[in-house]
């Protein structure tokens, strides 16, 4: 399944390599990613493909939220759908 | 690709502009469920819901996390239960309630509608003993939501039953008078009811349904009051545009929810019901909309025009982006629900006339006003017949839930909690109704021919 990541957070060294590793460890494959810092807050997007994974899209979920809470960074994924809805006729 | 700024554009509607789904609703029809006496009719009424909608609420909570958005109700309508009941000769129909509402504490669901009679034209048995059970059956409950339908464009205003319901109104105000007269919030008057209606306290399960169906109620107008934020000054062309892309885009997420329910439930997908729904919170009301075109206050001359762009605007832009539109399909003005218009009540800018103006563009009715607890029947009928009036000659449909708050004045509050809000006391005209409610009889429907 195709899914959105993305992450907010106070800027700091190593974001991107923090996300990455939890989503490697999962098998969770990055496709995609952008990454900028909005009015001081470092704002992150990634597409993923979470079909080379072998957890459920909750276990995934709920691994990215919990690790995401003890590295200080909010952390969430939705499945790529709304996001297609909503802005492609 | 990625497209950034959508994404983040669609976060910000979640996270700050109050962005969701205002409910899945699961029709279930009952007409099965009839016959025998009343307690085997309760019995098979419950077995029959707790069967159908057993999965509705992990399914919907599954949906909710894998696409991020919430979906602030999960509720179920049944085919009217005067339909279902009278086969079973009993004289009161709160049984069945009380099985309506067993069920939908088993789903976990949040309400139940279709304690519901359809009486246009005129009563069976069966209806007038189910109009006659609504106070006791939604004293005893809690989910439980009733509603009548008494007129029609096709049927004309059935007088009688707006005379009946006068009185079932404060019966009901009467048996809640130590909850601030809650039942009354959750029954609704009709006038050209929908079948399939996802929206509380109104919704039922019409006789025209298939046996179950799925239908979406989606919300956002937060999402449209951040959005005008944009275009201030500009001219209504602008505006109309804007409000019309942005339902578009409310309305595919609530396409997308209907169809991923109506897979992973099995059952089919009946319509997305296009309505801007407010809740209490600031942010979310469609008064602080009707500012933002700028109006100083809603209720202020100008409101009515205000509202019907809106109207229509989320319409249009709905239309295109879901498979199947229907249900009530347009904004909503329940006062006490709509932070903007708490305010504006309170400041006696908005009063019922102008509402009862508001509710003949608009997608409803009069909607959640607290009135005097000692406005007499014959007024609150008198309302009724009023609103009624609109929706037939418009051929539109129109609606009443008011609130005659037992011990209640003008200048008092009643506070219901949760989605239903706050209702300030508004006033009334005293001036009597009486003899004219007590004519009862049919007005006949309206001329559909020489329009000129």
């Amino acid at each position: 399944m195709k899914a959105i990541v993305s992450v907010f957070s106070k800027d700091r060294i190593g974001i991107i390599a923090d996300v990455c590793t939890v989503l490697a460890r999962m098998k969770v494959n990055v496709l995609d990613l952008s990454q900028t810092i909005m009015d001081g807050v470092f704002t992150m997007v990634m597409l993923v493909d979470t079909a080379t994974s072998a957890l459920t899209f909750d276990q995934i979920q709920t691994t990215l939220t919990e690790q995401g809470r003890a590295m200080d960074l909010n952390i969430r994924i939705q499945r790529k759908d709304i996001f297609d809805a909503m802005h492609q006729i | 690709m990625l497209n950034t700024i959508d994404i983040l554009q669609t976060l910000d509607m979640l996270d700050r502009q109050h962005l969701d789904i205002r409910t899945v609703t699961m029709g279930v029809n009952l007409l099965d469920c009839a016959g025998g006496d009343i307690d085997a009719c309760a019995r098979r009424v419950y077995d029959k819901i707790c069967r159908r909608a057993e999965k509705l609420l992990p399914v919907t909570r599954g949906i909710e996390a894998e696409l991020g958005i919430p979906i602030v109700n999960k509720r179920i309508s049944v085919t009217p239960i005067a339909m279902v009941a009278q086969a079973s000769g009993a004289a009161d129909y709160t049984p069945v309630a009380m099985a309506m509402d067993r069920a939908a504490k088993t789903c976990g669901v949040d309400f139940i509608g279709g304690f519901s009679a359809l009486v246009q034209k005129g009563f069976t048995d069966g209806d007038r003993k189910l109009v006659e059970s609504i106070p006791r059956a939604l004293a005893e409950t809690d989910l439980v939501c009733a509603s009548v339908n008494v007129g029609s464009t096709k049927a004309g205003i059935n007088m009688d039953a707006v005379a009946a319901m006068g009185r079932i109104v404060k019966a009901t105000a009467a048996a809640t008078a130590d909850r601030g007269s809650i039942g009354c919030a959750k029954l609704v008057v009709f006038c050209n009811a929908v079948e399939d209606n996802p929206f509380m306290a109104g919704a039922f399960h019409g006789p025209g349904e298939p046996e179950c169906a799925v239908n979406v109620g989606v919300s956002g107008p937060g999402v449209v009051y951040s959005a005008l934020q944009g275009v201030r000054g500009k001219s209504f062309d602008e505006v109309a545009e804007l409000v019309k892309k942005t339902a578009f885009r409310i309305t595919r997420m609530g396409q997308l929810v209907a169809r991923t329910a109506s897979e992973r439930l099995g059952v089919p997908f009946g319509v997305v019901d296009l309505s801007l729904a407010p809740t209490p919170a600031v942010g979310d009301s469609v008064a602080r909309i009707l500012e933002e075109m700028g109006l100083a206050v809603c209720g202020a001359h100008g409101t009515t025009a205000a509202l019907a762009l809106l109207n229509d605007a989320v319409k249009k832009g709905g239309l295109m982006a879901s498979g199947r539109v229907g249900g009530l399909s347009g904004a909503f003005i329940p006062v006490s629900e709509d932070e903007g218009m708490i305010a504006a009540a309170r400041a006696g800018t908005l009063t019922v006339d102008k509402l009862e103006a508001m509710t003949s563009v608009c997608s409803v009715g009069l909607d959640m006003i607290a009135v005097p607890g000692d406005t007499p029947a014959e007024t609150i009928a008198a309302i009724i017949a009023d609103e009624a009036a609109i929706g037939m000659v418009n051929n539109k449909t129109t609606a009443v839930r008011l609130i005659p708050a037992a011990g209640c004045r003008v200048g008092d509050s009643v506070d219901f909690g949760g989605l239903l809000g706050t209702a300030p006391i508004m006033p009334v005209h005293p001036e009597s109704a009486a003899a004219f409610i007590a004519r009862g009889g049919h007005i006949p429907a309206p001329l559909h021919s020489l329009k000129n």
